[in-house]
């Protein structure tokens, strides 16, 4: 598998370490009910399809990555670097195919 | 003895003879030549038994689907066994033996399972060996073990080298045959980069030694000139001696190349195999084809050999396989056989051919060479036991079948046997949708693509030179075209008269109804037609199904010559079509791969990267006893002269608490925490407050997980207003590091702080004990020692003879304490300058076992108790858990499962009989119910110099209601029980006095 | 059915192996049955085997959406063991140990089960304590654990490298001597063959496309072979669970699918007589009695469905392999394939009454499940029969996550693709 880093272009798995399920927020600690929270720390959609997951370039640019990909195909349809390096072009000379996530 | 060498013909090099030896005799075989053609050329007519009947068995091909000739190569150490002759080839002195048989290849005890054959059908072990006892089948498999397997392994480590690389490519080639050569030529004139693999020495495939005329010259000197032409390109890299064996994701590709082993020894520096991760932008398979066989009675009989290996090793080998031979074929490709025999000069007998009509060119071959041919025929059963005496031959037709009673029997030594060709789609079905079924070849075709590969030639169904030649070339153009490229037009070399392999009759099976004698589908598993039968009458009917019931296609040929047959046979069965019937899945390997080239460079000493902290070599010079601590090595005690690891634990703990010692703490994980928000952001991390953390002062953490439950503890430095240095355990250094990246990033985006690790940049130091203070004062250039200038949790910045250090008052030892912390080169320096200067404090170096020591007797935590399923009141630290923030873990820490009152709870225990108490004891009440029960388990342990008493930590239920109560740490294991008191885990200076003075 | 013993294999033999009978029947799926089993695996099979054999309830039907068996009770590298640390793990792992050890004689099948120990070995001091803890724990509970020193180790398994000079080298290990392997085709098939013979209707390539509801139950399936209705549905799919379950409504589970990949090598003669796993990293290895060296190691570390899985873990589990065994170097492997393991959040299984009347949750084997076959049918087949957990199974809720009441073994915490 080769993961589109939007830093560093596409890089082998073996680069990276599985963050997982990347839709869920964690909850304001403000506000959230003790169910928001086993929601948030337990429980997961697991589609068979789609996935939009965290990926962590840790023998890389250690950026964390939302990565869109397929775990029926492990085909992977775009990452984008999450936080506040979100956006941050790619490296002219070896860009990734990598898109935005919606 | 049938087989022999032809006085011209081939490619072998005839003037460079090699010697080998085969269960210990000598032969001679040329350089050029395999060892399954070498023995083929001395006559050997046996080179293996079966699997499961042991029975007789001869060479059946001559490339990788050989299910037969499978020896063991060299010996000793470099013993290898199930290697297929006609993929070794041959070198002076190469030893092989014969496999799966006892006492000799030539009389096999073993073989009187074929008596028993019908006791023995397919899955016979489900339905007996379960009595008379439950413990029956530990007796059976005993010997069922023995009796399976093929070749023996050794229990000697493997002397050779393996090496892994990696190749990026435009388009890789797999195979280089016609097709492949000429993607290759296609691609490459393009620009784009080519990886081109063979499984052979020699590329060319089916070129190689053929009769065929491609361009103006034979195809061999054609062939040649292809190569020439790509090895000079700079754009091309050859992989000859190399098989793609995976498709994985993203074109990656798995290849291995066997640099090595045509040679006797791997030359100085140079790997035996070396593994190959390619990363392609297109894939070009241009695998070929496998010709399968027939099924009749008495098919695995030595002689009976697939008819275009025949003409391999004819043509490419200049041996002959016997001395009067018979093709027996359902399809015109076969008759080449006969073509390059009758050329040879080989007799060829009879030609058994079912179709009624055959081609042109066919018969053209047949009659030129005087052979019988039999249209409308089929061999129903080949005759002889240790060689083929004679074939049984039968009309045949295809509205009714075998005619059994009109048989009559031709003598003859060696029969060709072909059933059409399978392509090869392994590679191709690893990354696409389901194998199409061709019904014109009777054959699977490439599925879809999921990936981007293209397949051509005889993989995907084109089966003669001109039209590989063809494919080939337009797969390598569009190849290129997709990667960027423009590919200009080349032109297809003209291809002499051949004969093609249309006009296949879908035959697979001969027997006739009710016909007598075993005939084989899977040869190396032994599995018969009448196993398929009755697999299909016991329900075993799905392909999957099939396979697992039977074992067919499980062998290491992994059914390349036999899976088709299998499912022809259960369609026949169940009254459907092949494709209704399916295909099972191809996995990788596509043939088998040695474990060393997977794991290359990663065996031995090198299996995983070894950690040294700066200090490492003086630990050695003074002759610590190194120990793992996850990657890294660290000093467990530094034993004097006839010191056992206690006693020198207790020497080293003592003098500590006694003067001042020294230990290595480099292995902790450190954090360079900077930023505006650095200090909310630690607070939002740790559990205990650090939002008031002043400059210059250091703070014990905890780290809980989101759950709740206690993750990692350690110290955190604030070294100015925005920059901390954390320090965390060393097993969490970069789990800590990840999940801080991760919260910043994920959670907390907002949040202006960096972490970067500075595990590898600093050495640390500890030095504890009453003399610390005066030791460092005698070395620190610049940094006041007193008790004021320096207090307790304070860190300072200054030299240590000229060297700049982070000097932090911090005990884990609850001595009087001060972590020193500098650059990782100087490391050893500061280390030194401190054990010479502390001469005269006498200092003492202090090992990992001390340092437990000490922190049990201070009940202070580490690996053993924060064990991933404690939590922060578990261990008495409740109080570091803040209730008016929120923290990662601060939502979660307070439901039901985690504020239990029955949870077990941290500890100290006593030995009250001067026994040592042991670390992974239970603790049960003394004389209590049987079986006991366990109420807690102890998590660390050692002597206490201290107390002069053996003490221990642990976690016990209710346990902070029990103190004062009389348990028992009981070793089951060991049949041993050590009475303890429950006492606080603060087992030396409560009060903490002797840290603060 | 006949029973197969060794004089049926003769008389077969005498009459040319002609009248053997199916091991299961191929029945049309009934409209309705009593208790509809969705998974046609090992575990699935074992639930319908015990509800008829320990309940009485004969009127059930299991449905395949493939071929029998065609998930992760044939992809697995066949361990099985009861070597637990935390008792509600001990207990039922123990449970499926003595169901193991006369199943073959139960089910009239050989399923091969092979008591030729599991040894799990250790690096490090630390390492021998833990394993020292687990062993304890099992002595106490009433499970064989034997702890060996180094000497015992080298004495145990030939050709294992115990020598100092190892990267990581062997400070000794944990035995568990009952422990073994099974021969896990034939638990299928011997499952199948006692719950057919029973009455139980196996109903293979028949998908379940939903679930039937009244008033908020469970009252039944549709397949790809039509509607068929039930009183109580238990959903025993692993790998599938989520994808499964969410047509029931149940959106998101405590459980991630990964795969996981298993390896066989050539057939050899015996090499390693026992199973043994490697304690500084993650590898356990066997050989089956074909000869073929079976095994497996960590997860490729990412959702999946796809039954495959990639090359840094294929390297990684040679190299593993290789430093126990240094004399496997030249040894081939033959074949590779993935599985897709139902991770849960804790590493421990899920047997329960769903959250929705009717329905019965068998879920989160992690990699541990084909060990756990036997148990987790008999454990499964009592919550359907009585509508409660039985005692060996009580623990195993989905409310455990959100209580805290979690069981992780190995204590990683929420995170599957750890445990």
């Amino acid at each position: 598998m080769l993961i589109p880093c939007p830093h560093c272009g596409p890089r082998d798995v073996g680069e990276f370490t599985y963050g997982g399920d990347a839709t869920k927020e964690r909850p304001d600690p403000g506000s959230a009910a003790a169910a928001d929270w086993c929601d948030y720390v337990f429980q997961r959609e697991n589609p068979r399809g789609p996935h939009l997951e965290y990926w962590h370039h840790a023998q890389g640019c250690r950026l964390w990555l939302k990565v869109r990909r397929d775990t029926a195909t492990h085909r992977i349809e775009g990452a984008e670097i999450a936080g506040p390096w979100a956006g941050a072009e790619a490296r002219e000379s070896d860009s990734g195919e990598g898109q935005d996530v919606a | 003895m049938s087989g022999f060498r032809l006085p011209s013909c081939g490619l072998i090099d005839r003037s460079r003879p090699l010697h080998f030896t085969f269960d210990g005799k000598r032969y001679q075989g040329f350089a050029g030549d395999s060892l399954a053609s070498a023995l083929l050329a001395n006559g050997v007519d046996i080179l293996g038994r079966s699997f499961k009947y042991h029975r007789p068995r001869g060479l059946f091909s001559a490339g990788v689907e050989e299910p037969n000739a499978m020896v063991t190569l060299r010996s000793s150490a470099r013993t290898e066994p199930n290697c297929k002759a006609p993929m070794v080839e041959l070198f002076e002195g190469l030893e092989a033996k014969s496999q799966n048989r006892w006492p000799s290849l030539g009389l096999d005890i073993m073989a009187l399972n074929g008596l028993a054959g019908p006791l023995l059908s397919a899955g016979f072990y489900y339905k007996t060996f379960m009595g008379p006892t439950r413990k029956a089948w530990m007796f059976y498999e005993h010997f069922i073990r023995k009796a399976a397997g093929m070749g023996a392994g050794t229990q000697l480590r493997d002397p050779d080298r393996y090496e892994e690389t990696n190749a990026f490519c435009d388009v890789l080639i797999a195979g280089a045959g016609p097709t492949g050569l000429m993607a290759a030529l296609a691609a490459a004139q393009s620009g784009a980069r080519i990886v081109l693999v063979d499984d052979q020495a020699e590329m060319g495939g089916s070129l190689r030694g053929t009769s065929l005329t491609v361009g103006e010259a034979a195809g061999d000197i054609w062939c040649r000139s292809a190569l020439a032409v790509l090895s000079a390109l700079p754009n091309v890299t050859l992989l000859p001696r190399t098989t793609v064996y995976g498709y994985y994701d993203d074109n990656t590709f798995g290849a291995v190349e066997r640099v090595s082993d045509h040679l006797p020894v791997p030359p100085e520096a140079t790997p035996r195999q070396r593994h190959w991760t390619i990363r392609a932008k297109q894939l070009v398979i241009a695998a070929g084809a496998i010709e399968r066989p027939l099924i009749f009675a008495g098919n695995d009989t030595p002689g009976v050999m697939l008819a275009d290996a025949i003409r391999i090793y004819v043509e490419r080998y200049g041996v002959s396989p016997g001395q009067r031979i018979a093709l027996f074929a359902n399809n015109d490709g076969a008759y080449r056989t006969v073509a390059a025999l009758a050329k040879a000069g080989v007799t060829v007998v009879a030609v058994v051919d079912p179709r009624p009509e055959i081609g042109a060119e066919a018969r053209s071959v047949v009659e030129g060479c005087g052979a019988e041919l039999l249209t409308g025929h089929v061999v129903t059963r080949a005759r002889g036991g240790r060689r083929l005496a004679a074939i049984e031959v039968t009309p045949y037709d295809p509205a009714n079948g075998v005619q059994d009673r009109l048989h009559r029997s031709i003598p003859v030594d060696c029969l060709a046997v072909s059933g059409g060709w399978t392509p090869t789609i392994h590679l191709a079905s690893q990354a696409s949708g389901p194998a199409r079924w061709d019904e014109a070849l009777a054959a699977f075709l490439p599925g879809e693509p999921t990936q981007p590969w293209q397949a051509a030639g005889a993989c995907s169904g084109e089966l003669s030179t001109a039209a590989c030649l063809t494919a080939g070339i337009q797969a390598g153009a569009e190849a290129a075209r997709a990667c960027g490229f423009a590919p200009s037009p080349i032109s297809v070399p003209a291809v002499g008269p051949e004969i093609t392999c249309d006009a296949i009759l879908p035959l697979w099976d001969a027997r006739p109804a009710g016909g007598k004698g075993k005939a084989f589908v899977d040869l190396q598993h032994d599995v018969t037609a009448s196993d398929v039968s009755l697999a299909h009458r016991e329900g075993f009917r799905s392909v999957e199904h099939l396979k697992r019931y039977t074992t067919l296609g499980m062998a290491t040929d992994q059914g390349k010559t036999s899976n088709m047959a299998g499912l022809a046979l259960m369609a026949q069965e169940r009254g459907l079509s092949i494709p209704e019937v399916g295909t099972t899945r191809f996995r990788p390997p596509y043939t088998p791969i040695a474990l060393g080239a997977l794991a290359g460079q990663a065996r031995g000493a090198h299996f995983r990267p070894l950690r040294r902290t700066p200090m490492h070599d003086w630990h050695v010079a003074e002759g610590a006893d190194m120990m793992e601590v996850g990657l890294w090595q660290r000093p467990r005690v530094y034993r004097r002269d006839g010191e056992t690891v206690e006693q020198a634990y207790i020497r080293e703990a003592r003098q500590v608490r006694q003067s001042v010692g020294i230990v290595d703490v480099s292995t902790l994980g450190k954090i360079d925490v900077q930023g505006p928000d650095a200090a909310e952001f630690l607070n939002r991390v740790y559990s205990n407050g650090f939002l008031k953390l002043p400059e210059g002062k250091a703070r014990y953490g905890l780290m809980l997980r989101e759950d709740g439950f206690l993750w990692d503890d350690g110290t955190t430095w604030r070294l100015g207003e925005h920059r901390f240095l954390m320090t965390t355990t060393t097993a969490n250094a970069a789990p800590v590091l990840a999940q801080l990246e991760f919260l910043l990033a994920a959670v907390w985006p907002e949040m202006k702080v960096a972490v970067t690790s500075v595990s590898d940049q600093w050495a640390a130091m500890a030095v504890s004990g009453p003399k610390a203070r005066d030791l460092l004062a005698a070395v620190l250039d610049d940094i006041g020692m007193s008790n004021e200038a320096f207090p307790f949790m304070g860190v300072r910045e200054g030299h240590l003879d000229g060297v700049p250090v982070l000097v932090a008052r911090l005990s884990f030892s609850g001595e009087l304490a001060y972590e020193v912390y500098a650059g990782a080169h100087s490391g050893e320096a500061v280390w030194r300058r401190i054990m010479a200067a502390g001469e005269a404090f006498d200092v003492v170096a202090y090992g990992l076992e001390a340092l437990g020591t000490l922190r049990i007797e201070k009940g202070h935590v580490a690996g053993p108790e924060l064990d991933g399923r404690t939590t922060a009141e578990d261990l008495g630290l409740g109080g570091m858990t803040s209730r008016r923030k929120d923290y990662i873990g601060s939502a979660m820490m307070d439901r039901e499962g985690l504020v239990d009152d029955n949870r077990m709870k941290l500890v100290g225990l006593i030995s009250r009989d001067g026994q040592p108490v042991r670390s992974g004891s239970h603790l049960i009440v003394p004389n209590g119910e049987s079986p006991p029960r366990s109420l807690g388990h102890v998590t660390s342990s050692t002597y206490s110099p201290a107390l002069e008493k053996y003490i221990a930590l642990g976690l016990l239920e209710d346990g902070r209601n029990r103190i004062g109560e009389a348990l028992v740490a009981t070793y089951p294991l060991k049949g041993h029980n050590v009475d303890v008191e429950v006492v606080s885990s603060h087992f030396f200076d409560p009060e903490g006095s002797r840290m603060h003075v | 059915m006949a029973r197969y013993s060794i004089f049926s294999l003769l008389s077969n033999a005498l009459t040319g192996n002609r009248n053997w009978a199916r091991v299961w029947r191929s029945p049309e799926p009934k409209p309705a049955y009593d208790v509809i089993i969705v998974g046609g695996g090992g575990h699935g099979l074992a639930t319908a085997y015990y509800l008829a054999k320990e309940h009485g309830i004969t009127n059930v039907a299991v449905l395949e959406k493939g071929w029998l068996g065609s998930g992760n009770i044939g992809r697995n590298t066949t361990i099985v063991r009861s070597n637990y640390l935390l008792p509600p793990n001990a207990h039922f792992y123990e449970h499926s140990m003595k169901l193991w050890e006369g199943l073959s004689q139960d089910l009239n099948y050989n399923v091969m089960f092979s008591s030729r120990g599991v040894l799990n070995l250790a690096h490090t001091p630390g390492q021998m304590d833990s394993y020292a803890r687990r062993g304890n724990a099992m002595r106490l509970h009433g499970i064989d654990a034997e702890l060996l020193d180094n000497r015992e180790v080298a004495k145990f398994v030939p050709g294992l490298d115990t020598s100092r000079k190892a990267r990581f080298p062997v400070e000794g290990g944990l035995l568990q001597p009952r422990g073994g392997t099974a021969r896990h085709d034939a638990v299928v098939w011997g499952y199948a063959y006692g719950a057919d013979s029973r009455g139980v209707d196996i109903i293979e390539n028949c998908e379940v496309t939903g679930f039937l509801r009244e008033g908020g139950a469970v009252t039944g399936v549709e397949t790809s072979r039509g509607t068929i209705r039930a009183g109580k549905v238990g959903v025993a799919v692993a790998g599938s669970s989520s994808v499964v379950l969410a047509k029931a409504g149940l959106r998101d589970l405590p459980i991630e699918s990964h795969v996981l990949q298993a390896f066989v090598s050539e057939p050899l003669k015996p090499l390693i007589d026992t199973v043994v796993t490697f304690g500084a990293g993650h590898l356990y290895i066997s050989q089956s009695d074909k000869g073929g060296l079976v095994f497996g190691g960590d997860l490729d570390g990412y959702n999946s469905y796809a039954q495959r899985g990639n090359l840094p873990i294929i390297k990684h589990v040679a190299a593993e392999a290789l430093a126990m065994f240094p004399n496997l170097a030249r040894l081939r492997l033959v074949r590779h394939w993935g599985g897709v393991m139902d991770m849960s959040m804790d590493g421990s299984p899920i047997i329960c009454k769903g959250p929705v009347e009717g329905l019965y949750i068998n879920a989160g084997w992690c990699y541990g499940g084909f060990k756990a076959t036997p148990a987790s049918g008999w454990c499964f087949a009592s919550t359907i029969a009585n509508d409660r957990a039985h005692a060996l199974n009580a623990a195993f809720t989905l409310e455990r996550f959100c209580q805290g009441r979690v069981i992780d073994e190995r204590g990683a915490g929420p995170q599957p693709r750890l445990h």
